[in-house]
């Protein structure tokens, strides 16, 4: 047996005992596993897995999520859905003119029309494992011309137990020409706060996007696994002509967490990814982005944000593509990172790669310590030491959060971000 | 008892000595001023007693209202009633003027066993000493000085004296980069806050600061050493003359020194 077979090979018995699927999906299905099982799980000689050394999910034998479960606790929005352990378990009761929230089985049709269009399972080990595992995810709909104000929710809920699972969330949200929404996207487990967990799980999600000519839409996602948790996401999102597609991602749990966020601009469109990670211990957490420029006029932005503690290990990876025909691209890139003990590494790396002639773009990356001129100036006023650290630290953290426009969730992350600062203290 | 005593203190930062024996005695009610060249050590003196730890303190003592001051943080310094402001003050992008101005206050509040005050209570506090200091409401809104002018800088300073009114203010090099009508708003707002209750150490290297805050006492400040001190006429001699003819050994204290070896 190869190495490749040994650690994929323990997959392909959940891989053929899952339910039967639709002929589409089915065929879906095998011809993702099989690309998954010629590429295995990615090492460190790939390079775009260098500084990120998936070998603890590769050799953990998991189980399929399990139905059953729980009442899912959250604070109520409108419009919600939660999947626990991968199974649709809470749907919105009622929804607004022009939005659909629910299941694959809620409309074979689009699905089988744009599932796997956009995420591409030929160059990603892990986008093809999640599409050979697809059975069921969340579906979004909203209609052309179409304004949602109310903020629609996805919650993935992981609980652990005596063993290992993993679970392959996937998100197919379609936004017709002119329409507008804000996506929530939440990953989450049961003990995120105690930070002991029973055993690891792994959550290997994938998101497709598709927003329509002019339309808007605010993406965001938090992650707040639990810290024991492997989470490994790829969000693909497709902007179309003169469209507003604005993204930010928080990383606050995991043990190791790779995200991708991938955006394809159309002319004339407006693209934002921004994130901010926050690790500690031993921690490690992975960015990797791409901004593909692939027509002229269309402008892009990427602010992310670190702040690392304990033995923590960040990594960014921002790649800017700009083709041959996007004239007139006008692309800002920075990666910021506050690094807050000695033994915390950050491995930061912008990549541009530019074939028009007539573009402007500007990147940055800092990796930096607390300003000890700001901590004295805050203490000489009479504020603690410790007080004056959290101040600096929130206050690097702020325009990220800052930039989000759904204030409760500005708020609750305020919460999040001081109890975790507080812990630090302690 | 003195406000604030220094006994012969030396100073370092890195393996450089940059204080070689100070001496200072501030009472309440009086405003000592501290001329000298440049590199002569006055910002260092006032970063010591600030308490900036790049500064090692290598001897002497501070007695401050009869409590050894070196030996608190920066932040007890501050809530006891010291207040330092920066010749270079900081920016703070991403941290409100008035979260900061409020947290800052509220520390000293509470200790001093004083209730902390609400939003509302700081804002009527505030609001007038903005205008002593004829300060634009809009920059309590503004990140610490993050955008401001150099003379908005200097008035935030003076501004942050007056809400949190402290015992003993250390002004340094307070005129710096301001043009005359900002020196004599700066001025002003230091005028105001001149009190039987309260000491003030301006720190400077031009004369015309103390044209506007007269102090009661004028100390020469060269090598790390005080090596005259006078009335406030001193630093009109010292305006004419530049520091260049002073007589940098005649210094009492050391011959004071060397006389009670015998």
């Amino acid at each position: 047996m190869t190495a490749v077979s040994e650690t994929t090979g323990a997959w392909l018995e959940q891989f053929t005992n899952q339910l039967p699927a639709p002929v589409w999906l089915q065929s879906l299905r095998e011809a993702a596993f099989q690309r998954f099982a010629e590429l295995g799980f990615p090492n460190t000689h790939n390079e775009e897995w260098r500084f990120t050394n998936v070998a603890p999910i590769a050799r953990t034998k998991f189980a399929p999520g399990r139905k059953g479960i729980v009442q899912a606790k959250f604070a109520k929005g409108p419009i919600q859905l939660v999947f626990a352990n991968g199974h649709l378990v809470t749907r919105p009761e009622s929804l607004p003119k022009g939005l659909e929230v629910g299941g694959f089985a809620d409309d074979p049709a689009a699905i089988a029309q744009h599932l796997g269009k956009y995420a591409s399972f030929q160059a990603d080990a892990f986008v093809a494992l999640n599409t050979a595992m697809t059975q069921d995810g969340a579906l979004i709909r909203v209609a052309r011309g179409a304004v949602i104000a109310d903020p629609i929710e996805i919650f993935y809920l992981t609980t652990t137990g005596k063993e290992a699972i993993a679970t392959h969330p996937r998100a197919l949200i379609l936004v017709g020409a002119n329409a507008q929404c804000t996506i929530v996207e939440r990953y989450t487990g049961v003990d995120r706060y105690t930070g002991v967990s029973e055993c690891a799980y792994f959550t290997n999600a994938v998101t497709e996007i598709v927003v329509g000519e002019a339309a808007v839409v605010d993406h965001y996602k938090i992650q707040q696994e639990a810290i024991s948790a492997y989470h490994v996401a790829t969000l693909q999102a497709a902007v179309g002509r003169s469209a507003a597609f604005f993204s930010t991602s928080i990383s606050l749990g995991g043990a190791l967490v790779r995200n991708d966020a991938n955006a394809v601009l159309s002319k004339g469109s407006d693209g934002t990814l921004n994130g901010l990670y926050i690790a500690n211990g031993t921690q490690h957490v992975d960015n990797h982005t791409i901004i593909d420029h692939t027509e002229p006029n269309a402008t892009s932005h990427e602010v992310y944000k670190g702040i690392l503690d304990g033995k923590s290990h960040a990594v960014f990876n921002g790649k800017i593509f700009v083709r041959k025909d996007a004239q007139k691209t006008d692309s800002k890139q920075t990666n910021k990172n506050l690094v807050l003990s000695d033994d915390a590494v950050v491995d930061t790396k912008p990549e541009l790669q530019i074939l028009a002639d007539d573009v402007r773009c500007t990147h940055g990356a800092t990796i930096g310590q607390l300003d000890a001129e700001s901590l004295f100036y805050l203490q000489s006023r009479g504020i603690g030491k410790q007080d004056a650290k959290n101040l600096l630290i929130f206050a690097f953290a702020q325009d990220v959060v800052d930039r989000i426009k759904v204030q409760s969730l500005r708020d609750s992350l305020e919460k999040v971000l001081f109890e975790k600062f507080h812990e630090h203290a302690q | 008892m003195a406000l604030l005593e220094i006994k012969d203190l030396h100073a370092k930062v890195g393996d450089r000595e940059i204080l070689k024996g100070i001496n200072l005695t501030v009472n309440a009610g009086e405003v000592h001023a501290i001329m000298g060249p440049n590199g002569s050590g006055k910002s260092t003196l006032a970063q010591v007693l600030a308490g900036r730890d790049m500064y090692v303190v290598t001897g002497g003592a501070v007695t401050y209202e009869g409590k050894d001051l070196l030996e608190l943080s920066p932040e007890d310094r501050a809530r006891e009633g010291i207040f330092l402001a920066f010749q270079y003050p900081v920016e703070i992008p991403g941290v409100s003027n008035m979260y900061f101005l409020k947290a800052a206050l509220n520390a000293s509040r509470k200790h001093r066993g004083m209730e902390e005050l609400d939003a509302m209570d700081f804002l009527n506090v505030v609001r007038e000493k903005m205008q002593i200091m004829k300060m634009d409401q809009a920059l309590l809104n503004r990140p610490v000085n993050t955008g401001f002018s150099g003379g908005e800088k200097k008035r935030n300073e003076i501004f942050q004296m007056a809400v949190l009114e402290p015992k003993l203010a250390i002004l340094d090099e307070t005129d710096s980069g301001l043009d005359i009508d900002a020196l004599r708003t700066v001025a002003g707002g230091v005028n105001a806050m001149r009190s039987p209750e309260r000491g003030m150490i301006v720190v400077t290297h031009y004369q015309r600061l103390l044209s506007e805050i007269v102090p009661d006492f004028v100390h020469v400040l060269a090598e790390g050493r005080i090596v005259k001190s006078g009335g406030k006429e001193l630093a009109l001699e010292l305006e004419a003359e530049g520091y260049e003819g002073l007589e940098l050994h005649d210094e009492p204290e050391a011959v004071g020194k060397l006389a009670g070896r015998i």
